[in-house]
């Protein structure tokens, strides 16, 4: 490979190869929105720090603003779109029974207002959720975890909520305790 | 934000980093994680005209056991160090640290050799490897040689390392017995520091293996944010030798850094905040 302002990419994006010619200084998010033509991963500061655009790389969360495509040049990168297909716009009867179980804990415990930030936040909270051993969340450890995600609308509360029911359903929630629960 | 345009090259190994190095001379940059670098070119405030990423190069991805010393590649990434069980067993104020950097996102991206060679005095994990009396080892043309973590970082985002020259490895003595201390000020939680502590303190037979940790008392303490380099809080480490109450060796924190004020912190602010996290680090540290 020798230096080029012009970069040849494949990416599988939700579990289908996407290839193209691209700049190098494309940005993963743009590759995912323009390229792809997935629209659901935001931008929202564009400068790291909101988590709008989180998607999983190669299984982890990152914030798609902040790579660029080329450095996920043979990676497989999963958006929101690829959580649960089957659910598609999660408008249709049933499809709430389709959704992933973070998208229905979301669903569920009203994790959203506006939604700008939702697909960011179901993704890092997915990326967080496989990476805990068991009983390893509980609401503390799910508000660090959700450091890097910025919401305007919710206050956090629900959306914490549904993280730890989401925790609770893959078994990585701290042990239930109190009598009241 | 779209970085300004620039040629993008892989290498697949160190020797080929290096060699591209060479080859592409003043306008090039070395790409890890990208987590320092590409937010400052979305913002123009970088613009190299080549980028070589490295970020692929397993051999420099690793925490290795080598007998006295921790040994870890550069390209380690925060998130890898934080759950190492090796590091955490041997070394884990780093392991803590490295766990608090930024978020989850950026721990997944960011590399400890990133945030070393990026030199910004606000980064976390070079005052560890300073408290550690940590070395860094660098490679180029001219072969591999070895910087005293305390020699490394020379000005704001100025190191050591020439422009030919890669960061490899960072080595730093197995801690074992003894206390640590790490303190944090952020006004948001993902932020950088608006002053940090490392503390630590190892139980060591006098002299015995303690490198440059503070003669005789296997104490470290190094501030970040406060200089334009991470330092060493050299002042409150002799006053502790001495045998001076931890009360008293903090009031010395300040004494030996050139804190700058910015929208977060005057100076007197910062001064008065690395007074109390070292005595809270320290305390932590003792305990
Ligand atoms: C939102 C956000 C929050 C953050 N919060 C913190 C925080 O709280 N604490 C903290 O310490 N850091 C923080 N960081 C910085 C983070 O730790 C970066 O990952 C790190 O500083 C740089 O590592 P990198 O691998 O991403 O380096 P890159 O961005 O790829 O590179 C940074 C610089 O180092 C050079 N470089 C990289 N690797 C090498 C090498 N092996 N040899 C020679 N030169 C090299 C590059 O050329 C570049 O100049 C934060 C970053 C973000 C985006
Ligand atoms: S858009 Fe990427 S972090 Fe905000
Ligand atoms: S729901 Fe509106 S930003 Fe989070």
């Amino acid at each position: 490979m020798s230096a080029s302002k012009s970069v040849r990419v494949e990416i599988k994006v939700n579990g289908k190869a996407v290839a193209a010619e691209v700049e190098a200084r494309l940005l993963l998010v743009q590759f995912i929105r323009d390229v792809a033509g997935l629209k659901g991963t935001n931008i929202g500061c564009d400068t790291t720090s909101c988590g709008a655009c989180t998607v999983l790389l190669n299984g982890q969360s990152v914030k798609s603003c902040t790579v660029l495509a080329a450095q996920a040049d043979g990676a497989s990168i999963l958006t929101i779109e690829g959580l649960a297909p089957e659910a598609g716009d999660g408008s249709g009867e049933g499809a709430a029974s389709l959704m992933h179980p973070v998208q229905r804990a979301f669903h569920e415990n009203h994790g959203l207002q506006c939604g700008y930030c939702t697909p960011g936040m179901v993704m890092a909270v997915t990326s967080l959720i496989a990476e805990a051993g068991p009983g390893e969340l509980d609401e503390a450890a799910i508000r660090e975890g959700l450091e890097g995600n910025l919401c305007r609308c919710t206050g956090y509360h629900n959306i914490v909520a549904s993280a730890l029911a989401a925790a609770r359903e893959a078994g990585v929630a701290v042990a239930r305790t109190g009598a009241g629960e | 934000m779209i970085p300004a345009s620039f040629e993008y090259v892989r290498a697949e190994s160190l020797d080929e980093a290096l060699a591209l190095l060479v080859e592409h001379g003043d306008e090039v940059k070395l790409l890890a994680g990208g987590h320092s670098l590409l937010p400052l070119m979305k913002l123009r405030l970088a613009t190299p005209s080549v980028l070589v990423d490295i970020g692929r190069i397993d051999e420099l991805k690793y925490v290795r056991d080598e007998g006295d010393v921790v040994a870890i590649g550069a390209l380690t990434t925060h998130h890898d160090l934080a759950r190492n069980a090796l590091l955490s067993r041997h070394v884990p104020v780093l392991a803590h640290v490295a766990g608090q950097v930024g978020d989850p996102q950026v721990r997944h991206r960011g590399t400890i050799g990133g945030s070393i060679a990026h030199g910004d005095a606000a980064s976390d994990l070079p005052a560890v490897v300073l408290a550690l009396g940590g070395t860094y080892v660098v490679a180029g043309p001219k072969g591999r040689r070895e910087i005293p973590a305390s020699e490394f970082h020379l000005g704001f985002l100025e190191t050591a390392l020439e422009p030919d020259e890669a960061l490899t490895e960072i080595r730093v003595g197995k801690w074992g017995e003894g206390g640590w201390g790490f303190e944090k000020l952020t006004k948001r939680a993902q932020d950088w520091a608006i002053v940090g502590v490392v503390a630590v303190r190892r139980e060591v037979p006098d002299g015995a293996g303690a490198g440059a940790v503070a003669a005789g008392s296997g104490i470290g303490v190094a501030l970040v944010n406060m200089a334009s380099v991470p330092v060493r809080a050299a002042s409150t480490e002799t006053a502790l030798a001495d045998g001076a109450s931890i009360a008293d060796a903090a009031a010395l924190a300040d004494a030996d850094c050139d804190p700058a004020a910015d929208v977060n912190a005057s100076v007197e602010y910062r001064r008065h905040l690395a007074r109390v996290l070292v005595r809270r680090a320290l305390e932590q540290a003792s305990r």
